[in-house]
């Protein structure tokens, strides 16, 4: 059976953080990935990044992909597998995998789960008909192929994702007729709800969608105003029309691989769902398993980054690799407190201090 | 009202503009950065310091009136899109705007396009000055226009006629 020093599964902002913190130190890395190439939904982020210059603020995300490819493709100390699902990860520690169309096994010294995380999902009537879509989705199919999901939006969600992808349509010459949120307020940063309503769309918090309409696909949506306990108030309902319905309703952390390991998990809806529990090394309550990025928590990139280079140094710590490593991850450690530190850190901050083991 | 619609109202932005006299002297940058995220490329891109130094990197960002010379580096680097450069003494009956601009076709020079507010609504007409798209602002080009002193505290877009 194959064997690697540390296995990291997943190639997105984390993992890839994580493979370059371990390489560097010295270890012997092999990066998992399920796409065709690393850098997980960086490769899809047109719009330039917040943080600081250390998390590359200032620059778009598919440029930072860039960056952090160039730096692992460099590094002979890591072994990028593409097209790699990993399928399992057995209790006596056996990763088994899907690579192209051979099934194959490895062992890992230490393994770094950076999965990331899957959209959510939201109920209402005919929510699966075809012109509904996840954000994400709409963004592979503008961002990374060229084709525009259609001519007219109903964006659900006005958080960051909702925001963003909504402006990333009005820069492809779609329409967006509305964003629409439960919410009393914009959960996204409101710099980006500016941005949009520049641009003249309306965002309509405490509202909710109760029916796409269409009968082959989508023709248009049926909204209506909330209260504040997200009932439906009567005779608000108000018929919009548009060929596309995004959800951009939050994410799930990707917690499949980590529940196999045998690894305690919380539910803690602040984080997204069902998260690991972790020590300041971000390593699970399974021996030798670390977490990072989205998997462990759904927040930004700059801060998956931080966790997947503090995560790659641990791993790469605790196989003897590496001098100074601990002075090296007390800055990182700073640098992840000091992302959130504000307000918009809160939610995170207090969730995290539930998982600490 | 911002953080249900996302729009600043007049009293926030006024109370971003530097004094009177400040004013008169020629072009500053204004931030229309409200929340307290952790984000701080306006402060470490202005070569002349006019950002404060953040304490701590959700802090809004400051902007120190005697230094700034509304040079607009920060116009484009800044991720939220939220900081303009105004020049009040442009002419007697006009305010000079310089905007970050992430659309194409960009506007010709000399054209005359729509002014539109924070809501993307028409309100007047605006002329373009000159357009910016060189490598360094990395598609965030920088639209240079003159609009008329009464709107230019509530224009922060430019509309094309749709061809």
């Amino acid at each position: 059976m194959l064997h690697t020093e540390i296995a990291i599964i997943g190639g997105g902002p984390a993992g890839m953080c994580a493979a370059i913190a371990a390489a560097n130190q010295g270890a012997r890395v092999t990066l998992f990935d399920r796409g065709k190439r690393l850098g997980g939904q960086l490769v899809k982020q047109t719009h330039r990044f917040f943080g600081s210059e250390k998390e590359y603020a200032g620059i778009r995300g598919i440029d930072i992909a860039k960056i952090l490819y160039e730096e692992i493709e460099k590094n002979k100390l890591i072994d990028v597998k593409l097209d790699t699902t990993v399928l399992a990860i057995y209790s006596d520690g056996v990763i088994s995998y899907e690579e192209g169309k051979s099934y194959k096994r490895m062992t890992s010294e230490k393994t770094i789960i950076a999965a990331g995380a899957a959209e959510k999902m939201l109920l209402f009537e005919n929510n699966d008909l075809p012109g509904v879509y996840g954000a994400g989705a709409v963004q592979t199919l503008m961002n990374e192929h060229g084709i525009v999901p259609g001519n007219n939006v109903l964006m659900i969600g006005a958080g960051n994702i909702g925001l963003i992808v909504s402006y990333q349509l009005m820069q492809a010459g779609v329409k967006v007729a509305a964003i629409i949120d439960a919410a009393p307020k914009v959960g996204g940063y409101l710099v980006h709800a500016s941005k949009v309503r520049r641009l003249g769309v309306p965002i309509l918090t405490s509202h909710t969608i109760k029916t796409a309409l269409g009968n082959e696909t989508v023709e248009g949506a049926v909204i209506c105003e909330v209260d504040d306990k997200f009932n439906p108030i009567p005779n608000t309902d108000q018929t919009i029309d548009v060929d596309i319905i995004c959800l951009a309703v939050g994410l799930s952390p990707q917690g499949e691989l980590l529940r196999q390991t045998g690894c305690e998990v919380k539910y803690v809806p602040s984080l997204g769902g069902f998260v690991p529990l972790r020590d300041e090394n971000l390593q699970t309550t399974t021996n030798g398993v670390y977490v990072a990025g989205d998997s462990a928590e759904v927040e930004e990139a700059s801060s998956a980054m931080v966790e997947g280079t503090i995560a790659g140094l641990s791993a790469a710590e605790a196989l003897g690799y590496g001098t100074n490593i601990v002075a090296i991850k007390e800055g990182f450690k700073n640098d992840l407190d000091v992302l959130r530190s504000g307000a918009v850190g809160e939610k995170i901050k207090s969730g995290l201090k539930l998982l600490s083991c | 009202m911002f953080n249900k619609t996302g729009l600043a109202s007049n009293d926030m932005v006024e109370a971003l503009l530097p004094s009177k006299e400040r004013r008169e002297k020629g072009a500053y940058a204004i931030f229309e950065c409200f929340q307290e995220i952790p984000c701080n490329p306006c402060s470490t891109v202005c070569k002349l310091k006019a950002v404060k130094d953040f304490e701590n990197i959700n802090n809004i960002p400051e902007i120190n009136y005697d230094k700034c010379t509304g040079c607009a580096m920060c116009v484009s680097i800044c991720p939220g899109l939220s900081c303009f450069v105004i020049d009040e003494t442009y002419s007697d009956s006009e305010v000079m705007i310089k905007m970050p601009y992430e659309f194409l076709p960009l506007p010709e020079i000399n054209s005359n396009v729509k002014a539109l507010d924070r809501e993307g609504k028409a309100i007047g007409e605006a002329k373009v000055l000159k357009v910016q798209d060189n490598k360094t602002l990395d598609h965030t080009n920088i639209v240079t226009i003159s609009v008329p002193k009464e709107i230019f505290l509530d224009v922060r877009n430019i509309g094309l006629e749709e061809k």
